[in-house]
């Protein structure tokens, strides 16, 4: 489903600033897989959900989705084949605008905007039908503006809309680290239910250990731009905290930097 | 003077001040489209308000059908906006700088477009649209306050149609979040220059009326026009955003706003303010209606806890 060939990535090159945030790496995803991301700060999590989505252009290396060919093709283009939530809940809905436009530009994704009437008047019944999953009561504000919405509620509202058109890959840039911990975890579990729901294939980033254990069928963790860990299957499901600092010190020859990421 | 006398006076000056009024409304339309939907300031107006009017006085003047010319005029508009924002968009230079350079470019333009500095057009000559002569004592048909107040009406139900469409909904997500609508598959920088095309187009269109209006195009009509603009949509939404939530009624409470910006104008000018201070004093009123927003999240609010990165 997603293949990612040795991709390099330099922000501020020839400048004091310069940080290799993607050194080399690749990464193979079969269909309907979820695979969770975790890294120390800095070691390119969300550098790599970018390069995906294309924010910016990789340096060198090629990635495909679904066998074609996206490298270079511009963010707006690739959106086609993926769903997006993003760590900020303001980033993924216009919030001057309604639930119901909002889900309507979502339900658009890839394909042309014409000069059609935005929202037809069958799409509301399918809009509330959809709401009804997320059990927030949103389906009796169509109308309400999304700015209106508390941050769970934008987020539950962005992955109904990154997944309503159903994505080849469901990129999660730690969707749920701006959120306290009680709506954080509504969230993930709604998370579950639509990657279910639809048999998705996911990426997720999450800056909580436990998290990554807990859910998908496979975990990855970065270092400095590159895979250092591969844990899947078997060796997954048994997975515990503990065992991911040791295997993280062996494979980098460090401690773990991040303390949110073990006491989270 | 004694205040019966200026009453009249003011009354009499009415009409007039409620058509020069209306016609910037369309004008004050376009800038809502920029500011308030793109969220971009775009300053080509201040060229663009002069574009429109000289591609249609020289039109009429080479004998072209009236209605031919605001056409090519709101074209010409276009054009202005579509160069703004290539230069936005393709090569990435900063909104505002991009209207300046517009803006100055347009000046060369408009200068070699009426081919002097100025141009008149007799209404006894060349059957205009509208006119000064036209706002009483004529039939309704002909009277152009009528005239435009139709064509505000018939301006905001295309806007509304539009806006209301898959693409006219993504311009303003466009406007609203550009990463959602790039995460949504909206070509941002593409919505962005259509949108500044369809502003300056308004622009043009509100351009080519007043120089018919006014019987007259000058190189420097469109200086400060972005501020006027923008006072209409000040002054509209200060007066009427609370009742007009409605989109066609937030392009009306325009259209209201820039009549009221031109008759509190005459107020002033007729109580005796010098007129050199005219400038000074708008951009004073806009530049405190502008900062109201921000001093109120700043100081006149208390801290609210959220959960942040």
């Amino acid at each position: 489903m997603l293949e990612i060939l040795d991709i390099y990535k330099t922000f501020n090159p020839g400048t004091v600033n310069e940080k290799c945030a993607l050194n080399g790496l690749s990464l193979t995803m079969d269909d309907g897989d979820f695979v969770t991301v975790i890294g120390g700060n800095g070691a390119g999590k969300s550098t790599l959900l970018n390069a995906i989505a294309g924010t910016w252009l990789v340096d060198e290396g090629k990635i495909l989705i679904d066998g074609v060919d996206v490298t270079k093709l511009p963010e707006h283009k690739r959106a086609k084949y993926l769903g997006r939530v993003f760590q900020d809940p303001m980033t993924g809905t216009a919030a001057s605008m309604g639930i119901e436009e909002n889900l309507a530009l979502a339900k658009r994704r890839g394909k042309s905007r014409t000069l059609k009437v935005g929202i037809r008047k069958s799409e509301r019944e399918e809009y509330k039908e959809l709401l009804k999953i997320l059990d927030l009561g949103l389906e009796d504000r169509l109308t309400s503006k999304v700015g209106l919405l508390s941050g769970g509620q934008r987020q539950a509202l962005t992955l109904l809309m990154a997944t309503m058109q159903k994505p080849k890959l469901l990129l999660l840039d730690e969707h749920t680290a701006a959120l306290d911990p009680k709506t954080a975890a509504k969230v993930l579990e709604t998370t579950e239910l639509m990657v279910k729901r639809n048999n998705l294939t996911t990426l997720m980033i999450t800056h909580n250990m436990k998290d990554a254990i807990l859910h998908g069928n496979r975990l990855i963790m970065l270092k400095d731009g590159k895979i250092i860990l591969d844990i899947r299957g078997e060796e997954k499901k048994k997975l515990t905290v503990e065992d991911l600092l040791h295997k993280f010190e062996e494979a980098s020859g460090e401690e773990f930097t991040n303390d949110s990421a073990i006491l989270g | 003077m004694d205040i019966m006398a200026f009453i009249m006076t003011f009354i009499n000056a009415l009409p007039g001040n409620v058509a020069q009024g209306l016609i910037w409304g369309i004008m004050g339309i376009g800038v809502f489209i920029t500011y308030r939907i793109l969220d971009i300031a775009d300053l080509t107006v201040d060229g663009s308000m002069c574009t429109g009017g000289a591609v249609c006085i020289m039109m009429m003047l080479a004998g072209h059908n009236p209605w031919v010319a605001l056409i090519a005029s709101v074209v010409a508009g276009m054009l202005t906006g579509f160069v703004t924002g290539i230069l936005h968009t393709l090569l990435g230079i900063p909104a505002i700088l991009s209207g300046i350079l517009t803006q100055i470019a347009l000046y060369s333009v408009n200068l070699k477009i009426m081919t002097r500095a100025n141009q008149s057009i007799s209404v006894d000559k060349y059957d205009l649209l509208v006119s000064l002569r036209y706002v009483r004592d004529v039939p309704l048909l002909r009277n152009t306050i009528f005239f435009i107040a139709v064509l505000i009406i018939i301006l905001i139900a295309l806007l509304y149609w539009f806006f209301g469409t898959e693409l006219g909904c993504s311009l303003r997500a466009t406007g609203c979040n550009g990463n959602m609508a790039r995460a949504q598959g909206i070509n941002t920088n593409r919505n962005k220059v259509l949108g500044l095309m369809i502003s300056n187009g308004l622009v043009a269109l509100s351009s080519a009326l007043l120089v018919q209006y006014q019987g007259f195009a000058d190189v420097n009509m469109g200086r400060g026009a972005i501020v006027i603009g923008l006072a209409a949509v000040i002054i509209g939404e200060a007066i009427l955003g609370k009742v007009f939530r409605n989109f066609a009624l937030r392009l009306l409470a325009v259209a209201f706003g820039s009549i009221i910006y031109y008759l509190v104008l005459q107020f002033v000018i007729m109580i005796g303010v010098d007129t050199d201070l005219l400038k000074l004093f708008t951009a004073a009123v806009v530049a405190i209606f502008l900062s109201i927003p921000y001093l109120k999240k700043t100081y006149w609010t208390k801290p609210v806890r959220r959960g942040g990165k």
